[in-house]
């Protein structure tokens, strides 16, 4: 999980959700570039996070679109997030043995409702779908610990992304291999607002 | 059969492919992460009308909680509920994946699903793994033969017992039972004992925490009770730590309009035909 | 193959070496904020081990002088042998000098007290925190072979990753645009140091119970009590 670094954060809003990145591609201790893609947009409302070992997140990545596509075509119609979660799940369950390395976190809205929505899993497909937020990838103790301060709840679009943007610039100030930038996304009913942060470049 | 679409197609069970690179990729010193480990409290016990389950709701991944309030206590079948200890992803797909063949079971059957039927297929199922599925569970259920509990381990051996505990907590909770527990307790007696187990592993063992859950199984009808009692709820914060609007230094922003949010509701042509 | 499992059995029969363990981690956080005037520092009270807790009602703070606290925390018994051999120095120092130990002098010598043990280290994680001579409040950070340096906050022990990052935001004003710093106050430092430690008792399992805090001021030491999540 530590060879290239990373991090991963999602929060619940009042109608809204957030989910943020940083966007460092490094091995080990040598970065290489600063515009690595974490997060993936897998449908109008619904984002897919997925930090760890590099060439798993996009591996990954490609798996799920396929499944996700071959299961709009069959149903004909948006996957609600929780769904997609147990699909992300039982892709990773099936390899339990010989696991991909990546912890992937979900946020979206619910296709019909537009109730928020986040969880997270370990790398072997155990859902955690917490009322508040989810962490994952190298600086997890660092997210937790200013996440459970700084968090409160019914935040409205624009708070949110101050709270979330301040608890992931300041976890990745306290983590060598995750940081060099940041990317915000904030879901919401009607539109998607994406930011990139200013955040210490060492 | 080469054929990109042949092979996402996947063959049921496991799949093996990433093995051999994670293998390597140890060699090199970069051991397989650690999955997320329920350290847990986890009891049942029978009393005179069913079965009670209990069990904490904390989940940690080393030595921080990585969930504050998971249901550990499974659905099996509508009379019989499991209590899963270990791995978090093992306890709670084995016990899906058991819940499914004993759907299957039923419906082929058309009879209540007995107790002794889910451990045999768990204690076999864990045995055929060797304890690589690192499941720890207790068992519980009502069928026509009366209220079970079953204990099971990883590596596929079971216990029949009048009460049971599994999990870091257990001992914990053992020596709760093993000091009040008494056959043909009424069921507000055993759902305080249980109570009583959990919360001596929530406060005593470090790796159980938050929440009680209680699962009363009775003859013909279930209680899932989440939580039981007072939660531990957070600790109130003194001071409020909200941001001005434009206080982290933002490089760019986008904003992508959602249009057309169209909502396609698929009617069922027949609806399947599941009764027994 | 059932050859070669009987061998594979064999292999592992016989007297095992038992390893020499010397050290335990009792777990425990600690939290130092400095100001102009005042010093603060704070641990939580729950020792332990493993999965298991010893006690939840013990500080693990030293207070070595009138201007002067030691926060220890992960080996306990180095814990003490380390407080209690850094009293008997201040003591010497006491008597040779006729005035006790500043601050920044104690913090030299817990420095070399630390690296005299290079190759057989002091399992422990200190913050050690008081009044310098001018009066104004100091806080030093070690690591386990005596490096050390003075800042104005530090959170270590074993919470410190989630503590410090909260501090870095709220005392030090990192990553904030239109804001002007201003310098901690005892109430707004009370208030920053208790939500750190509420945070990470949510998610550190070793952290609980409740945490016990000095503020060390020109007028002596004063002492808190904070309770915590116990579970």
């Amino acid at each position: 999980m530590s060879y290239n670094g990373g991090a991963v954060l999602a929060m619940k809003g009042k109608k809204c959700v957030a989910i943020a990145a940083d966007k460092r591609f490094g091995i080990q201790a040598q970065t290489l570039a600063l515009d690595f893609q974490k997060i993936f947009e897998m449908g109008p409302h619904l984002y897919v996070g997925l930090p760890g070992l590099a060439t798993d997140t996009q591996t990954v990545h490609e798996r799920l679109k396929f499944r996700l596509n071959l299961y709009e075509l069959k149903e004909s119609r948006h996957i609600h997030p929780k769904t997609f979660g147990n699909m992300v799940s039982n892709m990773l369950y099936e390899k339990r043995f010989g696991p991909y390395f990546v912890e992937p976190v979900i946020a979206g809205l619910d296709p019909k409702t537009f109730e928020p929505y986040v969880c997270s899993m370990d790398l072997i497909g155990c859902i955690n779908e917490p009322e508040d937020f989810v962490v994952a990838g190298t600086c997890t103790e660092q997210l937790y610990g200013v996440c459970e301060a700084l968090w409160e709840p019914d935040l409205e679009p624009d708070d949110l992304f101050e709270t979330i943007s301040q608890a992931l610039t300041n976890a990745l100030d306290r983590d060598p291999i995750s940081g060099w930038g940041a990317v915000v996304h904030i879901i919401e009913k009607d539109k998607i607002t994406t930011k990139t942060l200013k955040t210490r470049m060492d | 059969m080469a054929s990109v679409l042949v092979q996402e197609c996947e063959r049921p069970g496991f799949s093996f492919e990433n093995c051999q690179r994670n293998a390597f990729l140890a060699s090199k010193g970069f051991p397989v992460p650690k999955a997320v480990k329920t350290g847990t409290t986890i009891a049942g016990i029978i009393c005179k009308d069913g079965v009670i389950l209990g069990a904490d709701t904390r989940a940690t991944e080393h030595t921080t909680v990585a969930d504050k309030n998971c249901a550990k206590i499974h659905y099996i079948a509508p009379n019989i509920y499991c209590c899963g200890a270990g791995t978090a992803a093992d306890t709670e797909k084995t016990c899906s994946l058991i819940a499914s063949q004993l759907e299957l079971h039923h419906l082929n059957t058309g009879r209540v699903v007995r107790v002794v039927t889910a451990n045999n297929m768990f204690s076999q199922m864990l045995f055929r793994y060797q304890g690589y599925i690192g499941a720890a569970l207790v068992l519980g259920g009502v069928d026509n033969t009366g209220p079970h509990l079953y204990c099971i381990f990883p590596h596929g051996s079971s216990d029949q017992l009048p009460y049971a505990t599994m999990g870091s907590g257990s001992l914990a909770a053992m020596a709760v039972f093993e000091t009040q527990w008494k056959p043909n307790m009424t069921e507000e007696e055993g759902k305080q004992l249980v109570n009583d187990a959990i919360q001596a592993g929530i406060y005593n063992d470090l790796g159980s925490g938050s929440n009680v859950n209680i699962c009363v199984i009775r003859k013909g009808s279930v209680d899932y009770i989440r939580p039981y009692g007072d939660i531990n709820a957070k600790g109130k914060r003194q001071g409020s730590y909200h941001y001005k609007r434009g206080t982290t230094a933002v490089l760019s922003s986008k904003t992508v309009d959602i249009e057309d949010v169209s909502v396609h509701t698929v009617e069922p042509v027949e609806s399947m035909d599941t009764s027994a | 193959m059932a050859l070669y499992t009987v061998a594979d059995y064999r292999t592992n029969v016989g007297a095992k070496t038992v390893p020499f363990i010397p050290y335990d981690d009792n777990g425990g956080s600690l939290v130092a904020v400095a100001g102009d005037d005042f010093a603060l520092l704070a641990s939580d009270t729950r020792l332990s081990t493993g999965f298991s807790i010893y006690t939840r009602e013990q500080s693990k703070l030293f207070r070595l002088s009138d201007t002067t606290v030691l926060g220890c925390a992960g080996c306990w018994c180095d814990a003490l042998t380390l407080a209690r051999i850094l009293e008997a120095r201040m003591q010497m120092y006491l008597h040779e000098h006729q005035r006790p130990m500043s601050t920044p002098a104690v913090a030299q010598m817990l420095s070399t007290l630390l690296y005299y043990k290079r190759f057989f280290p002091y399992y422990v994680a200190n913050l050690l925190a008081g009044l310098d001579e001018e009066g104004k409040g100091c806080v030093y950070s070690y690591d386990p072979v005596g490096s050390y340096e003075r800042v104005h906050y530090k959170a270590s022990g074993s919470a410190g990753a989630l503590l410090l990052p909260f501090l870095d935001n709220q005392i030090g004003y990192n990553n904030m645009e239109n804001v002007t710093p201003e310098p901690v106050g005892i109430p707004k430092a009370m208030q920053i140091l208790k939500d750190a430690f509420i945070s990470a008792a949510e998610r550190d399992i070793y952290t609980g119970d409740s945490i016990f805090i000095n503020i060390i001021t020109k007028d002596g030491i004063q002492e808190e009590k904070f309770a915590l999540r116990r579970d």
